[in-house]
């Protein structure tokens, strides 16, 4: 949704930030809030239950989709 | 009471260290002429990665979550540990936006995000309340930085009786705050971030190690805290959530998520940096702290192995915020101890100066350039920030010292809650046009109305009082047949955004007269080559030029 300004100069190439690979982002914003995936004390992980050290592990998935959808989205 | 001696010295002499970083920040990245907003205010908006990388960090992830956090996990268990989604979910949710924020921003010269509403909707009344919104959301959030180092500073056994006794170390603290930040603006706490994250990292990655090794191994301390809420009355509490409070968990990480880059402050830090480059690629290396944070949190679980007491407030409920100064008194020399508790201290001095920045710049832009000078110069505009950033804090101050820190504390729970009414028009705004200026107002009426009457009912047992006494709302309020809570902040927005959009509708079908839009599709895809406009009269959304002259 880019507003009611819709491109009305077709001829010359618009600047935007539109990317398909923009959706990936909704990833890692969508698994950590899903509780049932780790509300649940097992299998422990260096003493941490899993609701601990999954919501930790998130982070990972947080960092590499901007990361990947930076890197993607920058050479068009 | 043992002596406290060492870890006194060892405070001071790291504060009084980074409080002459901070007026030597004067003189760093030195500008020709400091006397312009876009200087003082957004530091010559020239941050490139790495300073930017500091100072968001050290501007969201402050002294008062350090402490906050833990105690939250401490007293209530896994409940607490919503901080760790809420920062995950936060920067793939503000990707987009905030690189489209600095774009406009570049292009038309905004300082605050009310600048942006002013010119996006032509509405200077929408603009007012965006900026007063800010800044009521600020002020309690700068008081709960001074309850940070309080914690501290009681925990070493620095606060005397009365009232003036109690408070005077952190008066002494601020006073050297406001005179650095005054001087040296948005610099000042760029230069002092790096020095907070890096004593923070430091003190968090031994204590991770430490800690266990001392109690038994993280297994240990998880077993240590289950056994407690176990035997404790509340059915809330414990080491994995429950079946009434996941929704509370989500619609709260969410909720934080969608207020966390309306703060002012947020945007400040944004603004002040160099190119759109650099706010993406921070957007992926800024979960770092999210990591920090979550080691952070579990430290409320370290405490309670280590049988840590927390120590009283005056009125005699217990104060859990200084059960992690306390563990680390507990169990580190004193040395280290002190080193922590500096970690703590600075790292309140560095939100507190930026929020208090981006409030002076807000009512600087939106109400004294709006209301009372409209043709200040820049030079006007940078003396009226420096002031208003003075009374900013000693406002903060008169809470700390006047005030019931539990009622800092409501306050900041009630900023989360109104913050997020700026959304339609500062979030959405920065995708939609569509919106009709009058409806966002009605919005954020609807959304303040709706969301201030469900904070008024809710009880807190802890702190017995009857109203305002948290964010977990529920549902059987509203005639739901349902044990479960939800955040106050997710339903008033949503609220706040049905509302808008049914009387955009309304307003368009009745032609209600709409401002225009001084923005074009370019200037949010703009980057730091782009030149800005009417850059020779420095005031971009000059009330006296007409919007289509401008462009």
């Amino acid at each position: 949704m880019t507003g009611p300004e819709a491109p009305d100069t077709p001829a010359t190439v618009q600047p935007g930030d539109r990317s398909p690979w923009n959706w990936l982002l909704f990833v890692p914003i969508v698994v950590p809030l899903l509780t049932l995936w780790y509300n649940a004390d097992s299998p422990r992980i260096l003493g941490f239950p899993r609701f601990y050290w999954l919501q930790l592990a998130f982070i990972i998935i947080g960092v590499s989709t901007t990361t990947l959808v930076y890197q993607l989205s920058k050479r068009r | 009471m043992r002596a406290h001696t060492l870890e006194i010295v060892i405070f001071v002499v790291l504060f009084l260290g980074v409080s002459a970083m901070g007026f030597v920040a004067a003189r760093w990245r030195r500008p020709d002429d400091l006397n312009h907003l876009d200087e003082w205010g957004l530091g010559g908006r020239s941050f490139g990665g790495w300073i930017t990388w500091f100072l968001i960090g050290g501007d969201l992830y402050t002294a008062y979550t350090f402490v906050a956090v833990p105690a939250l996990l401490f007293a209530a268990g896994a409940a607490g540990f919503f901080a760790v989604p809420y920062t995950i979910v936060v920067y793939p949710l503000v990707f987009l936006v905030l690189v489209r924020m600095w774009s406009v921003s570049h292009r038309h010269g905004f300082v605050t995000p009310a600048d942006f509403v002013r010119a996006r909707f032509q509405s200077p009344t929408l603009a007012l309340l965006v900026a007063i919104t800010g800044i009521v959301a600020t002020m309690p959030y700068i008081a709960l930085q001074l309850v940070g180092i309080e914690s501290v500073l009681k925990t070493m056994g620095m606060t005397g009786s009365g009232t003036l006794a109690r408070h005077l170390p952190i008066i002494i603290a601020f006073a050297i705050l406001a005179a650095y930040t005054y001087s040296s603006g948005l610099r000042a706490p760029a230069l002092i971030a790096f020095v907070k994250d890096s004593l923070i990292y430091i003190v968090i990655l031994v204590a991770v190690f430490y800690l266990p090794y001392k109690l038994g191994g993280w297994g240990a301390i998880f077993d240590a805290a289950d056994a407690k809420f176990d035997k404790s009355a509340s059915p809330a509490d414990g080491i994995l959530l429950n079946a009434n409070n996941q929704l509370q968990y989500i619609t709260l990480a969410l909720g934080s998520a969608l207020a966390l880059f309306l703060y002012p402050h947020s945007i400040t830090g944004v603004l002040a940096s160099r190119s759109r480059d650099v706010i993406k690629r921070n957007m992926s290396a800024l979960p770092a702290y999210s990591l920090l944070l979550g080691l952070i949190a579990l430290l409320g679980y370290a405490a309670i192995a280590a049988k840590v007491t927390p120590l009283k407030n005056p009125n005699g409920t217990n104060d859990n915020n200084t059960v992690v100064p306390l563990l680390f008194d507990k169990l580190f020399p004193d040395w280290f101890a002190g080193v922590a508790y500096a970690a703590i201290g600075i790292g309140a001095l560095v939100p507190a100066a930026i929020m208090s920045i981006a409030a002076a710049n807000l009512f600087t832009r939106n109400i004294y350039r709006e209301y009372l000078k409209r043709d200040a110069s820049p030079a006007q505009e940078a003396q009226a920030s420096k002031i208003a950033s003075l009374l900013v804090k000693v406002g903060a101050l008169v809470f700390v010292v006047f005030v019931d820190p539990q009622f800092s504390i409501d306050l900041q729970l009630i900023g989360g809650v109104i913050i997020l009414q700026t959304l339609p028009a500062v979030a959405l705004g920065l995708f939609t046009r569509w919106f009709h200026r009058g409806a966002l107002i009605g919005g954020w009426i609807a959304g303040m109305g709706l969301g201030m009457w469900m904070l008024y009912q809710i009880p807190n047992a802890a702190t017995k009082r009857a109203h305002f006494g948290g964010s977990a709302f529920p549902l059987s309020e509203f005639g739901f047949d349902s044990t479960k809570t939800i955040y106050v902040g997710f339903v008033a927005v949503a609220v706040n955004l049905a509302v808008a959009a049914l009387l955009t509708v309304i307003f368009r079908a009745s032609s209600v007269t709409d401002g225009g839009d001084d923005t074009t599709r370019d200037d949010y895809f703009a980057d730091a080559d782009a030149p800005r406009i009417s850059a020779a009269s420095n005031s971009p959304v000059s009330p006296a030029v007409a919007p289509d002259l401008i462009i």
